[in-house]
């Protein structure tokens, strides 16, 4: 029988607050094995810490329970606590009375009853907590980054300063990214290309880095530490290693009317392609969708004016497999699409754009070289009307566009406003807003600036619709502080379209057993303590992946991933989690249920010989877990069907004395 | 089509004796009396001739018995499969339960096997002697002179009127032609209790499992329940026993079996047939698999030796939770 110690925190009035802690350390003192029961103000204090240590020692506790907030928050401090009295650490089980108590109960006597529940199934369980010992497992010393923007780059460059090998998987033919379509940058306004492309170049020249572009990851195995990951790198027909980037095969390429990504589909490009001229790695790359050599053999044109002989129509998707100790996912983020507002009329005219594209349209490497010129006749624009939160901060019920703010557009349409101002004073600016958000470090000087000093006129109120007639976009829109109606000619529309996580996020989010949120930003370990974490150990967040972001925090984001990253990989050996599963031989049929269950690949088959009663010797399969790969994640105990399977910590006996103290 | 006949499955099994192919043959004997026909193990020419039995009462699944004798008898074991027993066969094989190297299996065509409880309810008690016509059977009692002439089709076993399959899905020989899978009406009845109100169904559950006397006769002919050690008869499991202290197999025991058995049962109906009570334990099990085919599409557990079953695969198509929980989203 355990002697089992109960101790019931206030925090401060977050518990007490809902939940009579006195009551609940009373009741609790006549549960079958505790022995000692009190509550205090602080449990995770130094002093509540000391009370827990004095009491295992004066009453040779063998087993505690803390009735406090959840075990995410503190079950690792109450280990070392228990360990710090002498304990086995995992001789601790937390009763959540405050996320899953005081926090959703509204008074004290369904609080106080819910607690007196909870705290019960805690003690049900520590009485058949056995002491765990946790094994170690190597560290693979090197990094991958998921992603090639401005988040990948970052971090990748900052690990590989720290002397790790890194790795960069970028599914486009460049790094770059996003911020390589940008023009200039809020709020110094610095040009993208000027701060963005020595970095790349940074990273083509790292030793420590290594980029695989044009590529995806399409399978990984393993845990921290010991990630086991094969890379597709996609046939582009060019042998990366011999292409000069010279140009001459993009040049003569005659198929020249393929829409161009980098330019958002606003000019062509030819089907052999550089995306941009500061593209890293600077190769050719051909479409195979567009190649007349390729879909019909009939041209090969690139392959005789390439004097490096690189043009290779023969190339195969090849398969890579790297270890690795970290992964960073750092997949970024695109405008979403606006099929849905049909009432700003992008698909019906040209002249009606998404900020993104705007970018393209005044950036000197755009499709106009800068000059801003509509998209239908290249007239200069005269009259231009931003709308912003197109698609942002919606609501749930109109089905359509993201419920969230998407942070980055406030900034950027000042920006877009203020740049046109201050290059064609002749044009009108209007922006429609519903608020101006502008946190951030001389991010609201920036926007008054737009306001004051540059003439734009900011419209609280919202485009209702635009309707093209001739070549012109009537603007219908309300001004709520004047509380009117506008109507406005308009030659220019853009729209501040909201950004959503990329689409390869969700497949990687189950490759990596990483989790997602409702709108697939990945999520973090902890909202304020871990912020670039996710739950899954080894698996590190970068930029917009992880939620909406402008260019300075996700370098500070992804910064900080790289120091985790880091933080991981000096160490030689990583203390693994002794809550593994475990299968007993004398039950396992050997039917291969679990096997086919574990996502991480921990469970193999040997065939083992048994004594049997009568003296014969029976050969058979059985499961074997390796403690190393085992995540703890419990799917083979449920898949079970001899019940074989259990799990250290969370055995399906503490689990069922937990659900009958519960239903007592 | 040519029939299968008694003597044509026993010079068959004779001559592969004989032959040296296989050690022993896995087929069916008479029992106290003509309906109560039992699995037996024969090991010779003689005793195969005097006890082998083929006829309309030949419904046990042989398949589970290689389970537990296949490693323990030297040589190849010959075993006799009806199509419902030949998927039970190869989920066993998906499972690794016994060696395929080490059986000789013999596909049977099948026209479905009687009920001795709807014979009884024609006749009556007192049954001397059973005869198998071609789609008849001719009942004789103790307490009439001249036997009952019955069609086949009116006393077929449930699962038999609603056989999903006359397809041998596993064999090395096959006697007889093979049939088709067929588009059976096997979910009508779990749909009339899906239909129910919680109420209707909780008394429909309580009223047929309150029969249970606990024989453990579904769970010993499952081909299914074939764990080295059976969680009710664990005593570490916490499930053990329980039978005497509460109305545990009434709530309980069946549950759990179905649960155990959730995505690996081949609805080869044996534990409904075995049942001594007449408790519809099919339809528990039927259940599961209707839920898995909408949740996951058609899937038939022992189609196909190897085959991942949806509750243990996971794919990027698999239903969302709250899906599951809010069935109105499927029905849309």
């Amino acid at each position: 029988m355990q002697r089992v110690g109960v101790f019931v925190c206030w925090c401060g009035s977050n518990i007490a607050g809902t939940v009579d802690v006195q009551a609940v350390s009373d009741a609790l003192a006549n549960e079958p094995g505790v022995v000692f029961s009190t509550n205090y103000q602080y449990m995770c204090s130094q002093a509540g810490q000391d009370m827990i240590i004095d009491a295992v020692k004066e009453h040779n506790l063998t087993g505690i329970v803390v009735c406090s907030c959840s075990p995410r928050m503190h079950e690792a401090t109450f280990r070392k606590t228990a360990a710090a009295a002498g304990l086995n650490p995992y001789m601790v089980e937390i009763a959540n009375i405050r996320e899953q108590c005081s926090w959703v109960h509204k008074d004290m006597a369904t609080g106080t009853e819910k607690a007196i529940i909870l705290g019960k199934a805690a003690i049900a369980k520590v009485n058949l907590n056995a002491p765990l010992t946790p094994g170690q497992s190597p560290v693979t010393k090197r990094a991958l980054v998921i992603g090639g923007g401005i988040a990948g780059i970052q971090t990748a460059l900052d690990i590989a300063d720290a002397g790790f090998p890194v790795d960069i998987v970028e599914k486009n033919p460049t790094i770059g990214g996003k911020m390589a379509q940008l023009d200039k940058t809020f709020p110094t306004l610095d040009c993208a290309a000027c701060i963005l492309t020595p970095k790349m170049v940074d990273v083509a020249q790292n030793e420590n880095i290594r980029i695989f572009s044009y590529s995806e990851v399409s399978e990984i195995k393993g845990f921290v530490g010991n990630f086991d990951v094969t890379i597709k790198k996609n046939a582009r027909y060019v042998k990366e290693d011999i292409c000069t980037g010279c140009g001459a095969c993009v040049d003569k390429c005659p198929m020249k009317k393929v829409p161009n990504e980098f330019n958002l589909g606003m000019d062509n490009r030819s089907a052999i392609y550089i995306p941009f001229a500061q593209a890293v790695p600077k190769v050719a790359t051909i479409d195979p969708n567009s190649c007349n050599m390729l879909k019909n053999g009939k041209c090969g044109l690139c392959a005789r004016v390439c004097t490096a002989g690189a043009i290779d129509y023969t190339q195969k998707d090849e398969f890579i497999n790297e270890k690795y100790g970290a992964i960073v996912v750092a997949t970024g983020f695109n405008p979403i699409s606006m099929d849905k507002f049909d009432e700003f009329a992008y698909n019906r005219s040209k002249d009606v754009i998404t900020s993104l594209e705007f970018e393209r349209l005044t950036n000197a490497a755009g499709p106009t070289a800068g000059h801003l010129e509509r998209p239908s006749d290249g007239k200069s624009p005269k009259t231009i009307v931003f709308v912003q939160c197109v698609g942002s901060r919606c609501d749930a019920c109109a089905q359509k566009g993201k419920e969230y703010c998407s942070k980055i557009c406030c900034m950027y349409t000042a920006k877009h406003a203020m740049l046109t101002r201050d290059k064609y004073p002749d044009t009108e600016v209007y922006v429609f807003y519903i608020d101006v958000r502008t946190p951030g470090k001389n991010f609201d000087e920036f926007y008054r600036r737009a306001v004051e000093e540059y003439g734009v006129k900011y419209i609280k109120g919202m485009v209702g619709k635009v309707t093209p007639e001739g070549d012109k976009l009537k603007v219908q829109a309300s001004d709520l502080i004047e509380n009117k109606q506008l109507h406005i000619d308009a030659d220019l529309v853009v729209l501040a379209a909201a950004i959503e996580p990329d689409k390869s996020a969700r497949p990687l989010a189950t490759m990596l057993t990483a989790s997602m949120d409702t709108n697939d930003f990945f999520t973090e370990a902890h909202p304020k303590l871990r912020p670039v974490e996710s739950p899954t150990a080894g698996v590190f967040l970068s930029g917009a992946c992880q939620g909406p972001k402008d260019i300075p925090e996700t370098v500070s984001q992804a910064s900080a991933a790289a120091s985790k990253v880091i933080g991981l990989l000096v160490k030689d050996k990583l203390t693994g989690n002794p809550c593994v599963a475990h299968s007993n031989e004398l039950m396992c049929n050997g039917c291969s249920s679990c096997e086919r269950v574990c996502p991480y690949g921990a469970i193999t088959y040997e065939d083992k010989e048994f004594r049997m009663p009568d003296r014969t010797t029976k050969t058979r399969r059985i499961a074997v877990v390796n403690p190393a790969v085992c995540q703890g994640c419990g799917a083979c105990t449920v898949a079970c069907p001899s019940g074989a399977m259990d799990l250290n910590g969370f055995t399906s006996k503490q689990i069922m004395a937990e659900v009958d103290a519960i239903c007592r | 089509m040519q029939k299968i006949t008694q003597p044509m499955l026993i010079d068959k099994a004779v001559s592969l004796l004989e032959n040296g192919t296989v050690s022993c043959v896995f087929g069916w004997q008479k029992g106290e009396f003509d309906y109560d026909i039992t699995p037996s193990v024969f090991k010779n020419a003689d005793d195969l001739k005097e006890n082998f039995v083929w006829n309309g009462f030949c419904g046990a699944n042989l398949s589970k018995y290689l389970v537990s004798k296949a490693d323990k008898i030297e040589g190849k074991i010959l075993v006799f499969l009806k199509p419902c027993d030949s998927y039970s066969f190869n989920q066993l094989l998906t499972e690794h339960r016994f060696d395929r190297e080490k059986v000789y299996a013999i596909g049977l065509p099948c026209d479905g096997m009687a009920d001795i409880s709807k014979v009884k309810k024609l006749c009556g008690d007192g049954i001397s002697a059973i005869a198998f016509g071609d789609d008849t059977i001719s009942v004789t009692t103790i307490y009439e002179d001249k036997p009952y002439e019955i069609a086949l089709k009116d006393v077929l076993l449930e699962r038999c009127e609603n056989c999903k399959s006359k397809k041998c899905v596993a064999y090395d020989e096959l006697l007889g032609e093979n049939g088709d899978v067929l588009d059976s009406n096997r979910f009508d009845e779990v749909a009339r209790i899906e239909a129910m109100t919680p109420d209707e169904r909780f008394a429909f559950w309580q009223n047929e499992l309150s029969r249970c006397i606990r024989c453990n006769a579904c769970r010993d002919a499952c081909p299914a329940c074939t764990c080295e050690k059976c969680v009710f008869d664990n005593s570490d499991s916490g499930v053990e026993n329980k039978a005497a202290a509460n109305s545990f197999e009434e709530k309980m025991f069946h549950i759990i079996r179905a649960f155990h058995v959730a995505g690996r049962c081949t609805d080869c109906g044996e534990c409904s047939r075995v049942c001594p009570q007449n408790i519809p334990l099919h339809l528990l099990n039927r259940k599961f698999i209707k839920d898995i085919n909408e949740f996951y599409g058609e899937y038939q557990a022992g189609a196909e030796a190897g085959s991942r079953a949806p509750l243990v695969d996971y794919t990027e198509e698999d239903i969302e939770p709250y899906d599951v929980f809010d069935r109105r989203d499927i029905d849309a």
